[in-house]
């Protein structure tokens, strides 16, 4: 028989076991590389637990992604019958099957038709399956459900020994395999056939708790190779089934030291770093009606009009209702999901459980990949587990957008107000900012204040803000401390107010002065003008008698020379007494 | 064939099962239908894509296309009696 391998990652050694990569989302991540190359695969699980479409998707995106054609044997449905069923994932079976990459054959076991008489073997199901395998070159062969024989053929002895001839006989043949059987009793599978199938066996869970179901999937052994042991969630959607392998235990995030800005300056103020660090997680919690998704929402908007892709996880209100309530406020969300940069993703948190959501928003962020998630409320979650199975959800969530880079904002509604200073959903240890509104009662008006709990890697203002909203988006404005307290809302606008009367008339009076002085001013001036005048007109006065008394001994003397001249030198003696006489009046 | 009795008799190569079932059948047939049957014999090693039409699983395998209804009886046809309720020759007990 050729025995050819199917293709495996070449990252793996050639000594380990080779896998074959199912293309089922997270399956492979579990299984470390897939399942057992040529060996067979036991899939087990109850009734509706997704056995039948995991096994098929098995099939087709061998047949599609990996290029190798598979057979798919029905032992419960009609070609047809499956071919519908799975269109709604968006396989064409019908398609596939004329372009021989894979091959469905119905096999249909009916008692009422079947007599047994003597020996027999199944060597009919072998001719069939191997004329099926050869007919396309197949590589990939699920048996669903073989255990159906059991109920169609009654010699339990020859069954046994001929299943395990089977897959002996499908391991020379070198195809993978799944095998699926219904869950036992006590049992793996109703017939036991995990003693046939023993390199790898997977379990398939659907369980429900609290009215909400969650689908799980465990791989119980695979003999040869290391796998994840945990149970995981699992969710078919119409891409089919995609298994989250969470929980990744390390602390080796990357880190990015790049700042964004919350859309509220004075927010941004608040922080010594003018944002909060890119790829972090920031929890915005407070009391009902304290704006956490108006926070939000300005959030996103300046994501979005950076140019970032945001991805809104609503699970309270639908989107319409959000981008109608922040029109309200000047934040216009339409816009960018038009422009395909805002992503809505809204859902009822009873949809499914808390795993299941996890795998949508795993799921939504890997198809949308945005900068930037919201998720409000993370409080409506508790009302689908308890708050251990919140927290972990979330853990795995932080982590997840931590690896990606992708910043995260969480609301949360803080119940009462005895505890919300505790942690919300005890998240608050998780993240790395943490604004919390909270309602200040005053004077029979409720304003809302904001503090930052936290910012890591960064100092932060301590101080409360009232945080405001108005027609025009959101504000931070400083509270007005002062003899009464804090005061906020009307109160603050109040003191305001009367500081600006005061203001008023502290310049009215200032003014009264200054006019006052200024006229005073005026009238010593004049007072000093006058006095000048008076001076002057005194000194004047002195100056004339001088000049006068000048003038009159000039005259004098022209007189007495005149007079010497005409009486000649005889009147000289008298002349100089006379001089004599003068200067001694002098 | 215009036969009472058609009926087809699966086989895997000559193996002693199929040998003792063919010749479990012709005993019969020429027993209780003589004259009135038909036996074609399919060897499936031959013709693979045959066992698909019939949904044949076991090896032997005798399937009674006439008359109707259709009915299958695996095994090498040891018990007479099984064969012949089988083959709506007797009718159950």
């Amino acid at each position: 028989m050729p025995s050819k391998k199917a293709p495996f990652p070449p990252k793996q050694p050639m000594h380990q076991l080779p896998k074959t990569p199912t293309g089922i989302t997270g399956l492979d991540e579990i299984t470390m590389g897939g399942l057992p190359t040529g060996r067979p695969t036991l899939v087990c699980g109850s009734a509706g637990c997704g056995k039948t479409l995991m096994s098929i998707e098995f099939i087709v995106r061998g047949a599609i992604e990996f290029n190798e054609p598979g057979v798919f044997i029905a032992f419960e449905e009609k070609a047809e019958e499956l071919a519908t069923n799975v269109a709604s994932l968006g396989f064409d079976l019908n398609e596939l099957q004329q372009q021989k990459k894979i091959k469905i054959d119905y096999i249909h076991v009916d008692r009422s038709e079947i007599e047994e008489t003597g020996e027999y073997d199944l060597e009919g199901l072998f001719i069939r399956l191997n004329y099926a395998i050869d007919s396309i070159g197949a590589k990939r062969v699920v048996l669903d459900t073989i255990e159906s024989l059991f109920s169609g053929l009654t010699n339990q002895s020859i069954l046994r020994a001929e299943l395990r001839r089977l897959f002996q006989w499908l391991k020379n043949k070198g195809v993978t395999a799944i095998i699926t059987g219904e869950r036992g009793e006590k049992t793996l599978t109703r017939q036991g056939l995990e003693e046939y199938v023993s390199d790898c066996v997977i379990l398939l869970d659907h369980r429900i708790i609290n009215q909400i179901s969650t689908r799980r999937l465990r791989v119980v052994k695979y003999r040869g190779t290391t796998h994840g042991t945990n149970e995981y969630p699992f969710l078919i959607d119409e891409d089919g089934i995609s298994v989250l392998p969470v929980t990744s235990l390390k602390l080796d995030k990357p880190v990015s030291s790049d700042r964004f800005p919350s859309g509220i300056p004075a927010l941004d103020k608040m922080l010594s770093k003018g944002g909060f660090f890119r790829g972090s997680s920031i929890l915005v919690s407070g009391t009902a009606g304290t704006g956490k998704t108006s926070m939000a929402a300005s959030f996103c908007n300046e994501a979005c009009l950076r140019g970032e892709k945001c991805l809104f996880f609503a699970f309270e209100e639908s989107p319409a209702q959000i981008i109608r309530n922040m029109r309200s406020i000047g934040i216009d969300l339409q816009k960018h999901v038009d422009k395909g940069l805002l992503k809505f993703y809204a859902s009822r948190p009873t949809l499914h459980g808390l795993e299941m959501h996890l795998v949508a928003i795993h799921k939504a962020i890997k198809n949308f990949k945005p900068d930037m998630v919201v998720v409000d409320p993370i409080t409506n979650l508790i009302t689908i587990g308890s708050v251990s199975d919140v927290k972990s959800m979330l853990v795995r969530l932080i982590d997840f957008l931590q690896e990606e880079q992708i910043s995260v904002i969480f609301t949360a509604l803080t119940l009462n107000l005895v505890v919300n200073e505790q942690t919300d959903e005890g998240v608050s240890s998780l993240v790395d900012a943490w604004l919390l509104i909270r309602d200040i009662e005053l004077n029979g008006e409720r304003n809302r204040g904001l503090y930052i709990m936290k910012s890591r890697g960064m100092k932060h203002s301590n101080q409360v803000r009232e945080f405001v909203i108005s027609d025009d988006g959101l504000d931070l404005i400083d509270v007005y401390i002062g003899p009464d307290g804090i005061l906020t809302g009307s109160a603050r606008e109040a003191q305001v107010l009367m500081e600006e009367t005061g203001q008023v008339l502290h310049t009215h009076a200032v003014d009264f002065k200054d006019r006052e002085l200024l006229r005073k001013r005026k009238v010593l001036e004049s007072r000093i003008e006058s006095l000048k005048s008076e001076f002057e007109s005194t000194e004047a006065e002195l100056n004339k008698t001088y000049i006068e008394d000048a003038i009159k001994k000039d005259v004098l003397q022209q007189n007495r020379e005149k007079l010497s001249n005409l009486r000649g030198k005889s009147f000289y003696d008298i002349d100089t007494t006379k001089s004599k006489n003068k200067k001694s009046k002098k | 064939m215009g036969k009472e009795y058609e009926l087809r008799l699966y086989v895997a190569g000559k193996t002693a099962k199929s040998v003792t079932a063919l010749n479990n059948l012709k005993k019969y047939c020429e027993e209780h239908l003589k004259g009135k049957y038909s036996i074609e014999v399919i060897d499936l090693l031959v013709q693979p894509q045959l066992a698909e039409g019939d949904q044949i699983l076991a090896i032997p395998t005798l399937v009674k296309k006439v008359p109707e209804p259709v009915r299958k009886i695996i095994g090498d046809l040891s018990n007479e009696e099984k064969v012949l309720v089988g083959l709506d020759i007797r009718p159950k007990k």
